[in-house]
C-alpha cells in the first residue's frame, strides 16, 4: 500500500477520511464531499512536518556488465541498468547508452537494490550513547501513540553514514519497545541532512510502533502499574482500541454531518490510532513468541486493523501458516537470541523457514552495527536454510533486504526492486553480496552517487568533524 | 594457573588410549598456523587425542577412522578469547546469570570456575559453528575487578574447564572509572593500591588492612602481580591505553593484555614495542562513547601493520549466545585490510598464546591437542559451516537445542502434534 500524503491531506480536508486503499466507507467519502465547501468545518493537517527531501543531482548513468539481483526474485547475468532523471529507465542486457551518458563498467561485480532496514534506531538512539542521546522511548505511560519519533531523530548520528557504506538507502526509525503503543515511526532516505524533514521519504505512510510481551510488562509492572503481565498488555491494547474506535466514529459522524454534530477534541494519541483503523498508518509490532503473535492477530481482527509486520519474531518459524493467512510479514534477525525468555527459542533458520512456508520474511537490524552488513545477515540465514534442505535462490534471498521490507513499509511502488520507473536506489557490490568480503563500492539514492568507496565520496556527520577517526570507515 | 584439571584430562585420555583408534582427516585445504602455512590438499592424523602428523599425504594406518573433508577446509578449532559461555542462559533473567556479583564484598577472588555451568545449551550451539576453546570472563561487580577467569572447551564434558584461575579481569575504561568513584584518577589509584596490597601480601595483613583490597582479594591478585597469569584490562581511549602501558612498565613482571582497545591503533607502535597484546572486535566502528571516538574498521589492519599481537573478540555481540560469530568478525577484518592468515590466526593460535596455551591449542602440528574443524568452505565466509568438529581427538555432536527446535517445526504439513515430534 502506498499512500500519497498530499492526496490524503487533501482528502481529509474534504472530509474524505477513509480507508482509501480498500474502498471502504465510500458513502462517507461521497457524502462528505460537500463539506469541503463549508469553511467552518474543523479539519486538521495530517502532514504538518512534511518531507522536504530533494534528491541530489544525478546524471544519466549506464551501469554495465554486472550480475544483477533485481529484488523481485530475478537474477540477470551480464546485466545493465540505465538511470535517467533519478529513476531506473531500463534494466536488461545490451542496453544502449544515450549520448552523454556516464558509463560505469561493473563487469565482475554485483548489483542489488539499495538495502532497506525496517527496524533501526539510528538518530533516536544515536552514537555516542550518552545520557542525552537516549531519545527513543517515551517511557512515561504505556500508551504513547501521541509521540512521533521523527521529533527525536538527530540527523547527525554518525551511524547513518556507516549504514550508507553498507548499502542502506532507506530505513525506518522506530520508537523503543517499552510501551504498548510506542508512537509513530518514520521512514527515511539515508541522506545526510540538517533536518529530519530533509530525510523523510516523500509520500511514505506513517507507521505505529507497538510492542508485545516482556518489555512493557517489565517497565510498567516494575513501577507497580499496569501492564504488569501479558494479560495486562492485552487489556491495555484493547481498552485503547475501544477509545480509538469511538474517537474515529466521532470524527466520521462529525464530518458526515457537521451541522448536527460537534467536532471532537483533538487527541494526538487517538489521531495516530485512528490512522491505523483507517488503514493509513501501518502497524509495526514488536513481538517474539508465537503464541503472543497469535493473540495480536486475533486482536487486529477484533478491532479491524491490519498488522504490517511482526518485528523480531524469533518464533515466527512456529506459525508461518498463521502469518501467511493473516498477510503479516515477519522481520527478524539471522542469529540473535537468548537475551530474554521470549527470545530463548531463537533458531538460525527462522528467516528461511518463514519464507519457505509462504509468509513474507525479511531481515532487520535493530542495531547500528548490524545495519552495516544486512547482506551478510541474510547470507547466514540463507545458508542455514539451505543446509536444512530448503531450496531458496540467491535472488529470492535478496528480497529479504530489499523488496520485502519495502512492501511492509508501504513504499514498494517506489523502491525495493530494480524496475523501470522506480527510484534508482542501487548498490554496486565489489563481490557477491553474500560473501563476507563484499563491500558496497557505489551507492546511489535516487540516481545520485551518494557513496563511492574508492573516490572518497562519503558523508561525514557534524559529530565526526574534528574528532579522532573523522573520515574512517 | 591451576593445572589440576588439565592433568586430570590428560590422565583420562591415557586411560582410554588402549581402545582408541587413529583418526585421519584427509582431502582438504589444511590451515596449519605453523611454518607449513596452508597445505592446498592434505590431511591430519590424530592419535590418542593428539595430532601426530600434518602433511599433503599423511600415512593412514590400517584400522584408522577416516574422515574425508571432501575438498573442504581443515583448520584448528576456533578459540574465543572473551566470552561468558556457561555463565548466562537468559541475559534478562538474573536468576540464570552468574556473570557479575554486584552485591558481593569480594572482587578479585571471585572465581568463574564456581559459576561456570558446563551444561549450558550454548556450548553446543557454539561448538557446531567451530568454537572449540574459549575463555570465560567475569563481569565487574562492586569495584573495577571482575574476578578470575578460566579456559574451557565446548565438547559438552562436565569437566569443560581445562584451566582455571587463568587470568584476572579489571575494567579501567570509563565504566571502571565510574565504579572506582567517578574518575580515571580514582580507578588508577585503586589499581595501583591493589597491586601494592598484593605485592605486600601476606605481611601487610598480619597487622592491618590493605590500602584497596581485603586480605582474601589481595591473595587472589598475587599471581597477577608476580606475572604468573595475565591481567586483562578493559580500556578504549588512547590515553588510557598509554597509561596502561606505563603501568605495565612500572609493575614488571605483570603480563598486561588490553581488552576493548577501540583507539589502540593510535598507540600501536607503543603497544608493539611493549609487547602488550590486544583483544579487540574488528567490527566495532562507531563512536559508541567518548572513550571510543576513534573506533574504525581500519583498526585491525593498523594494529597488524604495526606488529601488535591481536586476537579478535565478538565484543559487540552477545558473550554467551554468539561467540560463534567470531569467524564472521575475522572475515570482516580481512575485508578491511588484514591478511587472511593473520585474521584466522587472531581467532585460533594468537588467543591461545595470549592465555599461555599456544603450545597446545590453535595450530595443526605434531604434539598439539587435536581440536580440528572441517568446514565446507572458507571458514571466514558467512555462508560456510563446519561439517565436523573434533575436540581432543573426539568427534563431537553437531546438534543443539536450536537444531532440535528447527527440526520440530520444519514440516508444517506433518499432522503429528508438535509436542509429539522429536
Amino acid at each position: 500500500m502506498s499512500l500519497d500524503w498530499k492526496r490524503w491531506t487533501a482528502l481529509l480536508a474534504a472530509g474524505l477520511l477513509t480507508a482509501c486503499s480498500n474502498g471502504q466507507d465510500a458513502d462517507t467519502a461521497s457524502g462528505a464531499t460537500d463539506d469541503a465547501e463549508d469553511a467552518d468545518v474543523v479539519r486538521f493537517d495530517l502532514d504538518p512536518y512534511p518531507s522536504t527531501y530533494v534528491p541530489q543531482p544525478s546524471e544519466t548513468t549506464l551501469i554495465t556488465g554486472a550480475t544483477i539481483f533485481d529484488g523481485a526474485g530475478n537474477e540477470i547475468q551480464n546485466g545493465d541498468i540505465l538511470i535517467e532523471n533519478g529513476r531506473i529507465s531500463a534494466i536488461g542486457q545490451g542496453l544502449e547508452a544515450p549520448y552523454g551518458t556516464t558509463v560505469i563498467n561493473a563487469t565482475g561485480r554485483f548489483i542489488t537494490p539499495g538495502v532497506i532496514d525496517i527496524h533501526s534506531h539510528l538518530g533516536n538512539y544515536p552514537s555516542p550513547s550518552v545520557d542525552a542521546h537516549s531519545d527513543g522511548n517515551e517511557l512515561t505511560q504505556p500508551n504513547t501513540a501521541e509521540v512521533w519519533t521523527e521529533h527525536s531523530v538527530w540527523p547527525q548520528d554518525p551511524g547513518f553514514a556507516r549504514a550508507l557504506a553498507g548499502g542502506v538507502t532507506t530505513l525506518q526509525i522506530l520508537p523503543g519497545s517499552g510501551n504498548l503503543f510506542g508512537g509513530r515511526g518514520v521512514i527515511l532516505r539515508n541522506v545526510a541532512a540538517r533536518t529530519v524533514q530533509e530525510m523523510k521519504f516523500p509520500g511514505a505512510p506513517y507507521t505505529l510502533k507497538m510492542a508485545c510481551g516482556e518489555n512493557p510488562a517489565r517497565v510498567y509492572g516494575g513501577r507497580g502499574s499496569s501492564p504488569a503481565t501479558d494479560m495486562g498488555n492485552m487489556a491495555g491494547y484493547r481498552a485503547a482500541w475501544i477509545r480509538a474506535s469511538d474517537y474515529r466514529d466521532s470524527w466520521h459522524d462529525y464530518w458526515d454531518d457537521p451541522e448536527n454534530n460537534s467536532a471532537p477534541t483533538r487527541d494526538l494519541e487517538l489521531d495516530t490510532m485512528m490512522g491505523v483503523l483507517d488503514g493509513d498508518i501501518l502497524v509495526q509490532m514488536h513481538c517474539y513468541r508465537a503464541d503472543q503473535m497469535a493473540q495480536i492477530i486475533d486482536m487486529s481482527e477484533e478491532f479491524g486493523y491490519q498488522v504490517s509486520a511482526f518485528h523480531h519474531g524469533v518464533e515466527a518459524y512456529k506459525i508461518p501458516d498463521l502469518l501467511a493467512e493473516a498477510d503479516i510479514c515477519a522481520a527478524v534477525w539471522a542469529d540473535w537470541g537468548g537475551f530474554k525468555m521470549e527470545a530463548f527459542d531463537s533458531i538460525r533458520e527462522n528467516l528461511a523457514l518463514i519464507h519457505a512456508n509462504g509468509a513474507c520474511a525479511m531481515i532487520h537490524s535493530d542495531n547500528d552495527l548490524n545495519i552495516q552488513r544486512l547482506n551478510q545477515e541474510v547470507a547466514k540465514a540463507l545458508s542455514d536454510g539451505r543446509r536444512m534442505g530448503l531450496d531458496i535462490s540467491d535472488a529470492d534471498a535478496v528480497s529479504w533486504f530489499t523488496s520485502n521490507p519495502a512492501h511492509a513499509l508501504g513504499i514498494a511502488d517506489e523502491t525495493g526492486s530494480l524496475e523501470a520507473g522506480k527510484r534508482a536506489d542501487i548498490v554496486i557490490w565489489s563481490a557477491h553480496p553474500f560473501s563476507t568480503y563484499a563491500q558496497a563500492d557505489h551507492v546511489f539514492i535516487d540516481g545520485a552517487l551518494m557513496y563511492d568507496r574508492d573516490n572518497g565520496v562519503q558523508p561525514v556527520s557534524d559529530f565526526d568533524v574534528g574528532h579522532i577517526g573523522e573520515g574512517d570507515d | 594457573m591451576n593445572k589440576l584439571v588439565t592433568l586430570l584430562a590428560a590422565a583420562m585420555t591415557l586411560a582410554g588410549a588402549a581402545a582408541a583408534q587413529d583418526l585421519a582427516v584427509i582431502n582438504g585445504r589444511v590451515i596449519t598456523n605453523t611454518d607449513q602455512g596452508q597445505i592446498e590438499s592434505g590431511g591430519v592424523l590424530i592419535r590418542d587425542g593428539v595430532i601426530v602428523s600434518v602433511a599433503a599425504n599423511i600415512d593412514v594406518p590400517d584400522g584408522s577412522v577416516v574422515i574425508d573433508a571432501d575438498g573442504g577446509w581443515i583448520t584448528p578449532g576456533i578459540f574465543a578469547p572473551v566470552t561468558q559461555l556457561g555463565l548466562v542462559e537468559v541475559g534478562a533473567e538474573s536468576s540464570t546469570s552468574d556473570s557479575a556479583a554486584s552485591d558481593s564484598g569480594f572482587s578479585v577472588a571471585l572465581d568463574v570456575e564456581d559459576s561456570f555451568n558446563p551444561n549450558s545449551i550454548y556450548l553446543a550451539s557454539n561448538r557446531m559453528e567451530g568454537i572449540t576453546r574459549f575463555a570465560v570472563m567475569p563481569s565487574t561487580g562492586h569495584n573495577l575487578f571482575g574476578g578470575r577467569g578460566a579456559l574451557g572447551e565446548t565438547s559438552g564434558s562436565m569437566d569443560a574447564l581445562f584451566d582455571t584461575q587463568s587470568f584476572v579481569f579489571a575494567d579501567l575504561s570509563q565504566s571502571g572509572a565510574s565504579r572506582a568513584g567517578g574518575t580515571r584518577a580514582a580507578a588508577w589509584a585503586f589499581l595501583e593500591a591493589a597491586f601494592g596490597d598484593a605485592r605486600a601480601y601476606p605481611g601487610r595483613y598480619s597487622s592491618g588492612h590493605g590500602d584497596a583490597l581485603d586480605r582474601y582479594d589481595a591473595a587472589a591478585l598475587v599471581d597477577v602481580v608476580r606475572g604468573r597469569v595475565p591481567l586483562i584490562l578493559e580500556v578504549d581511549r588512547a590515553t588510557d591505553i598509554r597509561r596502561a602501558i606505563r603501568f605495565a612498565a612500572e609493575n614488571v613482571p605483570v603480563q598486561l593484555v588490553i581488552f576493548g582497545g577501540a583507539e589502540s591503533w593510535m598507540v600501536a607502535e607503543e603497544l608493539a614495542s611493549a609487547g602488550i597484546p590486544v583483544l579487540m572486535d574488528p567490527m566495532r566502528n562507531l563512536p559508541s562513547s567518548f572513550d571510543a571516538l576513534g573506533s574504525t574498521l581500519e583498526a585491525a589492519a593498523r594494529l597488524d601493520a604495526a606488529g601488535v599481537t591481536v586476537a579478535y573478540t565478538t565484543q559487540t555481540a552477545s558473550g554467551y549466545f554468539n561467540p560463534r560469530l567470531l569467524p564472521q568478525h575475522a572475515g570482516n577484518a580481512v575485508t578491511n585490510g588484514v591478511s587472511w592468515d593473520a585474521a584466522f590466526r587472531a581467532i585460533t593460535l594468537t588467543p591461545a598464546e595470549i592465555y599461555g596455551v599456544g603450545d597446545q591449542y590453535g595450530a595443526l602440528a605434531p604434539g598439539y591437542l587435536a581440536d580440528v574443524v572441517i568446514w565446507d568452505g572458507d571458514p571466514l565466509e558467512v555462508m560456510s559451516a563446519p561439517s565436523h568438529v573434533i575436540i581432543d581427538g573426539e568427534q563431537t555432536d553437531l546438534t543443539s537445542r536450536q537444531t532440535r527446535l528447527r527440526d520440530r517445526y520444519a514440516d508444517m504439513d506433518d499432522t503429528t502434534p508438535f509436542a509429539y515430534r522429536d
